[in-house]
């Protein structure tokens, strides 16, 4: 004999486990497909913006200056010179993508640069650069030659320079970058994720029983509702939770990927056992109460699709939230904010992500989630009390 | 006669939605589905609840069950009330009607398990009851075939099965024989007089006369929520045959209404 709450439990676990579809749509295809959308996606922008380092730029200019050819010579930078009427021709090529980009400078270029006075009310000289932004080496190019123009022109002007020696002047730590870029993204991403976990099974353990006619079954034994609500409500509650910790392992697997051309220091190698136990305590608490609101919605529909579809106000909602946490500089600190409900659990993870955790906030954040939970957990017992919920067609 | 069940003024009224509203082509906000309801049904009897559709057998039946609440009255099961005690009254009955379903993933062994646990069976006894009522309605050919792949028939015996894992006393079938071939419904009727035999009570509820003919001891009519005549088959059947009595008293009952 054994308490109906684990009865419950263990049917829910059953049911979900021995159905391989389920078990891969819900527990193996998040995370790997995360991984791998993730990962091509970072491969996939790093290709985009980045240019091979043995390419030689293409780039015509007319009227070079003795002074831009011996600037490019030293830097290593070709540049092919053209005549006035080649231009056009240029220009098609550019738009062609055979060339790269195309400069003009004026036919007196040094001798008008050196006469020019910023106090004089003439026109500085003007330089024409023709590019191609849809083409990744003509913006590569476009970027080499006004940096080498810029460095014409300190040369020139130079009366101070920024920062010029080799010290580190970047006080942030690599260690505090990473838990910036990951306290920004990863609240919203785990947000997304665990939403998804619970919408994916909690309308068809609820709103599907009662569709199919199972539900009221189990309303003709004597089990109590509250039972059969709380075993509900932990066994999909186990479940969300390893499709979120499918979805939060593939994310924190390929994000270093995704993010890899903004930063080395992207590693998840700063979070110690207890950053990780702490979020699993704040996730554990969010997953029980996303289901047991989940299903209290669930309940009311009168079938599965009714109530994936009267769930979605609640997935804006949580979207909404969670975007919340790339804004605003770290958590918040007054205790207040850490009542209310899924945004605890967003200042929460911005709190262990920055490594800026104060235990304080955390337990009043896990233990309000907690008391939520009982409260819909009420709900939900008076819900399948209620014929009029429970038997309506 | 010990008395197992009373049914006392029993009322019971749905509010009516828009939708059936127009199916009951109505204008009422309100339908009675039950009016002021008592009868009596006695140990080791087989009660018959006949009516047309729509005149509150299976509303009745699911306030015994407790699956829903009356608005007023009351019923006892075994001195037990079905307002007060709910979950007493459930572990005391078998219910069966076509509206609980058995959920498809599972097989018919691991469900008499699930439902033996909520019954709190032990496993000595569930053992040996699952072995006594699987033999009977020949479900150990299939019991670990998913109930998705069952016959009508096949699921049907099930859930009868699964309804008394945990030998009820008192045992509520809703047309039990709904949708059987005439092999497998004689089985289910063969089966309600062994369970009578045994000393169980059983009220069940059906439109097809001969079914109640052959195996209630008592009838009640019940028409508009109304129970109409309640009374032995004998005296019930004394002068005309069943199927006459009840469309007398329907013409009567009808005729009085409009």
């Amino acid at each position: 004999m054994k308490n109906n709450i684990l009865t419950i439990m263990k049917k829910e676990l059953i049911r979900f486990f021995c159905d391989k579809r389920m078990v891969i749509t819900v527990l193996l295809f998040p995370g790997l497909m995360i991984f791998l959308m993730y990962s091509f996606m970072g491969d996939a922008i790093a290709n985009m913006y980045t240019v091979d380092d043995n390419y030689t730029a293409s780039i015509c200019v007319v009227n070079l200056p003795k002074s831009i050819e011996y600037i490019a010579n030293n830097s290593g930078i070709t540049l092919t010179s053209i005549d006035i009427n080649e231009l056009n021709v240029s220009k098609e090529k550019l738009l062609k993508k055979d060339i790269d980009i195309c400069v003009v400078f004026p036919s007196d270029f040094d001798s008008a640069v050196s006469l020019y006075t910023t106090n004089s009310q003439e026109a500085a000289p003007n330089v024409e650069i023709f590019f191609n932004t849809s083409s990744t080496k003509s913006q590569t190019a476009y970027t080499t030659m006004t940096t080498l123009l810029d460095t014409y022109e300190n040369t020139m002007i130079n009366k101070f320079d920024i920062n010029k020696s080799d010290k580190i002047y970047d006080m942030a730590s690599e260690k505090d970058t990473a838990g910036s870029i990951f306290s920004s993204m990863m609240p919203m991403l785990l947000m997304i994720f665990l939403f998804s976990g619970c919408m994916s099974i909690a309308p068809e353990s609820i709103a599907g029983e009662k569709e199919r006619g199972t539900i009221a079954t189990l309303l003709v034994t004597p089990i109590k509702r509250s039972e059969l609500a709380i075993g509900k409500i932990f066994a999909l509650a186990i479940i969300a939770l390893l499709s979120g910790i499918s979805s939060t392992t593939g994310t924190l697997l390929s994000l270093p990927k995704l993010m890899g051309g903004a930063s080395d220091s992207m590693t998840t190698n700063y979070y110690a056992l207890t950053d990780y136990i702490l979020l699993g305590v704040v996730i554990l608490s969010t997953v029980l109460l996303l289901i047991t609101l989940i299903s209290i919605i669930s309940t009311f529909a009168k079938t599965v699709k009714e109530a994936t579809t009267s769930v979605m106000p609640l997935m804006i909602v949580v979207m909404l939230i969670g975007i919340t946490a790339m804004f605003g500089d770290g958590a918040k600190s007054e205790i207040y904010y850490y009542l209310i409900p899924l945004y605890n659990t967003v200042q929460s993870m911005i709190g262990i992500f920055s490594f800026k955790v104060i235990p304080e906030n955390i337990l009043v954040s896990v233990v309000s989630n907690l008391i939520y939970t009982g409260i819909g957990a009420f709900v939900l017992t008076k819900m399948f009390n209620s014929e009029r919920i429970i038997f309506s067609k | 006669m010990t008395e197992i069940l009373k049914v006392s003024n029993l009322s019971k009224t749905f509010k009516l939605s828009l939708k059936q509203q127009r199916i009951e082509k109505t204008k009422e906000k309100k339908k009675t589905a039950v009016n002021n309801l008592s009868f009596s049904a006695y140990k080791g009897e087989i009660f018959g609840l006949l009516g047309p559709n729509g005149a509150g057998k299976t509303t009745v039946l699911r306030i015994l069950s407790t699956m829903i609440k009356p608005d007023s009255g009351d019923a006892l099961i075994d001195g037990v009330s079905v307002v007060a005690q709910s979950e007493l009254v459930r572990s005391k009955i078998g219910f069966l009607t076509s509206e609980l379903k058995l959920e498809e993933f599972f097989t018919p062994n691991y469900l008499f398990d699930f439902f033996s646990d909520l019954h709190k069976i032990p496993s000595e006894i569930r053992a040996e009851r699952k072995q006594e009522l699987f033999d009977k309605f020949g479900i150990n050919d299939f019991s670990e075939v998913k109930v998705a792949n069952l016959s009508t028939g096949m699921k049907q015996k099930v859930s009868l099965v699964i309804s008394l894992v945990h030998n009820p006393e008192i045992i509520i079938f809703d047309e039990p024989t709904n949708g059987l071939d005439v092999l497998t419904a004689k089985v289910v009727t063969d089966f309600l007089i062994e369970l009578k035999q045994e000393g169980k009570t059983i009220i069940v509820s059906t439109h097809i006369f001969s079914i109640v003919e052959k195996i209630c001891d008592r009838v009640g009519i019940l028409i508009d929520g109304r129970m109409i005549i309640c009374d032995t088959m004998e005296n019930v059947t004394s002068q005309k045959s069943l199927e006459d009595v009840f469309f007398d008293v329907y013409a009567k009952v009808v005729g009085e209404t409009k």
